[in-house]
């Protein structure tokens, strides 16, 4: 995201977040850019829904967005790399045991 | 903020994603080079897109039945959501869509010199899509491995919705062919006008391709251009044949040893000259997009205008209340 | 589009875009007409739909590669392609219950201007980006307000297709309603050309304000009137700028074929490879 802004009559670049059906986490798809949120709202459904592609929309000005420090070697995820006992993969189980 | 002693090892941690194929990421420390490469090339591939969708877009209205019309139509659109995707991706490298724009406007950028070319006939909309779709597949599939997470992730998206635009060419041909005649000589005159312009689409040969090494080195770009190019001749030949047109190349023959076709050689003085502005339509493209920037600016402005008051008032009414 | 139905886009079809459900807009919609169905009116209906469609559809068209940013350029084919989608389910309705048999493409490229039926509206040149958000602002309220009748309507096929329409008309009003207000609350140049499209478009919006197609039917009468001044009103205030309320007009208009000499011009264009190629398949 880089966050640039609106220059003379240009229009602020947004994020777009697109729920893919019921029951499932919005997702990061692409930016755009509008004017205001409402516009960035319909620009997002003409853009990234063409296909049936989402059931809800969430927008956000790219500049609103805080994020973490650059790559996963940073500090900021370094302790989950030691938990992996909270991954799946951790507990080796029989192949045969079904649905796990 | 990076320091100057921090350098050598972020460098080499960059090089390590890269080497073991993982994705670099908008906010990782990149090298300058590395970035300015990415950006030249994601904001030609974002232009390729917008200009691209002139040759077609003016058959939109003369389209000669609704379903054609629907298709080609929707297919255009897809051209410029396919811009969109991109340009999108050069922004989380920093760029500006409207100093892209700029650029592709002043000729300090380029885009695809394939859309130089006029489309001529209704046949041209389906040899479009099959021939230069089919170029351009064959090109954009290796990228969505790409080593820029954002870059990859647009052409995963662009190749995905592009599986439709190379097969409406191909049933458009296939449907004309079987009609009368005269549609049968304007698909075989469309292929013959757009063969060569095709095969020029995958570059000049390897030999002279300045950018292609350290692009391969830093897998933004996945394949040489005579590699691509040979790709492309081997898949479609088989589908010319059963079309039943002829592809304008004599030495276009089966090389049993290779297992490839050898084919004849693209003018590449013809796409050096068409690349340096002097193609058929480059001035009338240029302009085309020039006059819709320009002619659009009140409408941008004047919603800015809007949002910003419309801003001013919600502001105003949080106060009173 | 229905062109695109076939193509293998069950969910698990991984090679195609993302989206799923592009089904059959008339999936297990019923083909025959109901005992005593009066097939010459709706074929009526469902021509001057279309033919409204089509047209506007057309208009929209003039746009590509043209409009004011790249996101509008997406925006305006989207409504582009709903319009044609109806009408070419309209136009094949009609074939179907006028007895005639004729199908979507006899109905768009083989009628000359008099035989069309749309809204004169609807013909007018492309004109600027306020004029056609104006215009799709008075077309789609009235279009609304049509199919919203005309969901009850006897013909399955008709009422399916108004069922659907109304959904993708909504947008539309609400896609135009927003930039007219912006152009409206804009700036001085953006105010200053929408009151020329209000201008221009003033001798043509009584027809389309008093359109009477879905009557025999079952529009209520007035219901047309009411939806267009309602959203008119909503747009007016919310855009700070005067739309003047059309007086009604005797006369013939669109409806029964009497239309402007830009409709000939729009119709050469395209109709003139179709016609050029007889006995050609595209």
């Amino acid at each position: 995201m880089s966050g640039t802004e609106a220059v003379d009559g240009g229009w602020p670049l947004f994020e777009v977040f697109v729920r893919g059906k019921r029951g499932l986490n919005h997702v990061h798809v692409g930016s755009l850019r509008a004017a205001d949120a409402r516009m960035a709202l319909t620009h997002a459904r003409d853009l990234y829904t063409r296909r049936n592609e989402g059931v809800s929309i969430w927008v956000v000005r790219s500049a609103d967005v805080t994020a973490s420090a650059p790559d996963e070697r940073d500090p900021f995820f370094a302790p989950s790399g030691d938990k992996v006992y909270r991954h799946p993969t951790f507990y080796e189980i029989p192949h045969d045991v079904p649905h796990i | 903020m990076t320091t100057e002693a921090d350098e050598p090892e972020l460098r080499a941690h960059f090089e390590e994603t890269v080497a073991a194929d993982r994705r670099v990421e908008p906010r990782d420390w990149m090298p300058e080079a590395y970035r300015a490469t990415l950006v030249r090339q994601i904001a030609q591939h974002a232009h390729s897109e917008i200009i691209g969708m002139q040759p077609e877009g003016d058959w939109i209205t003369r389209a000669p039945s609704l379903r054609r019309k629907a298709i080609l139509w929707a297919k255009v659109q897809d051209e410029a959501g396919h811009g969109l995707y991109l340009y999108g991706a050069a922004e989380t490298l920093g760029a500006d869509r409207d100093d892209l724009t700029r650029r592709l406007l002043e000729g300090r950028q380029k885009y695809s010199s394939i859309f130089n070319y006029p489309a001529a006939t209704f046949a041209d909309v389906g040899v479009i899509g099959w021939l230069v779709d089919g170029a351009a597949i064959c090109n954009q599939v290796p990228l969505c491995r790409s080593s820029y997470g954002p870059y990859a992730r647009a052409m995963v998206r662009v190749c995905k919705e592009e599986s439709f635009h190379q097969r409406q060419g191909y049933e458009l041909l296939w449907t004309m062919t079987r009609g009368t005649a005269a549609q049968r000589e304007m698909v075989q005159d469309a292929v013959d006008r757009w063969w060569w312009p095709s095969l020029m689409m995958f570059g000049p040969p390897d030999a002279a391709s300045p950018n292609s090494e350290r692009s391969m080195a830093w897998r933004v770009k996945r394949h040489s251009n005579d590699e691509l190019r040979q790709r492309f001749v081997d898949m479609t030949v088989p589908q010319a044949d059963r079309l039943g047109v002829t592809l304008p190349d004599p030495e276009l023959r089966w090389n049993e040893e290779r297992g490839r076709y050898d084919f004849g050689t693209p003018d590449f003085a013809e796409l050096a000259r068409v690349i340096g502005g002097d193609g058929p339509c480059n001035r009338e493209r240029i302009a085309r997009r020039t006059a819709a920037h320009e002619d659009g600016a009140w409408v941008r402005e004047a919603a800015a205008a809007h949002a910003e008051r419309r801003a001013r008032r919600a502001d105003g009414a949080g106060v009173a209340r | 589009m229905n062109g695109t139905g076939g193509e293998g886009d069950g969910p698990g079809d991984a090679r195609w875009a993302f989206g799923t459900g592009f089904e059959d807009p008339l999936h297990g919609v019923a083909v025959e007409p109901p005992p005593g169905a009066d097939g010459a009116a709706v074929a009526r209906v469902c021509v001057a739909l279309a033919d409204d469609a089509l047209v506007g559809a057309q208009r929209l068209a003039e746009w590509v590669t043209c409009a004011p940013e790249l996101e509008i350029e997406l925006a305006l084919a989207n409504v582009g392609l709903d319009l044609l989608g109806q009408a070419r389910l309209l136009y094949a309705r009609a074939g179907q219950v006028d007895g005639s048999g004729r199908g979507e493409d006899d109905f768009a490229y083989r009628r000359a201007a008099a035989e069309f039926r749309c809204l004169r509206l609807a013909e007018l040149p492309r004109g600027d980006f306020a004029f056609t958000a104006l215009r799709m602002l008075a077309l789609s309220s009235a279009r609304l307000a049509v199919l919203d009748g005309l969901r009850g309507a006897a013909d399955p096929v008709l009422a399916a297709v108004a069922e659907r329409g109304v959904t993708e008309v909504t947008y539309h009003r609400l896609f135009a309603a927003e930039w007219v207000v912006r152009l409206g609350d804009g700036t001085d140049v953006s105010r200053g050309r929408l009151g020329r499209a209000v201008e221009e478009a003033g001798p043509w919006l009584a027809e389309v304000w008093d359109d009477a197609v879905g009557a025999e039917l079952g529009v209520a009468p007035g219901a047309v009137r009411a939806a267009c001044a309602a959203d008119w009103g909503r747009v007016a205030r919310e855009a700070g700028v005067p739309l003047p309320v059309p007086v009604p007009v005797g006369g013939s208009g669109g409806r029964a074929g009497v239309h402007t000499a830009h409709l000939p011009v729009l119709l050469a264009e395209l109709q003139g490879v179709a016609r050029a190629h007889p006995g050609a398949s595209w």
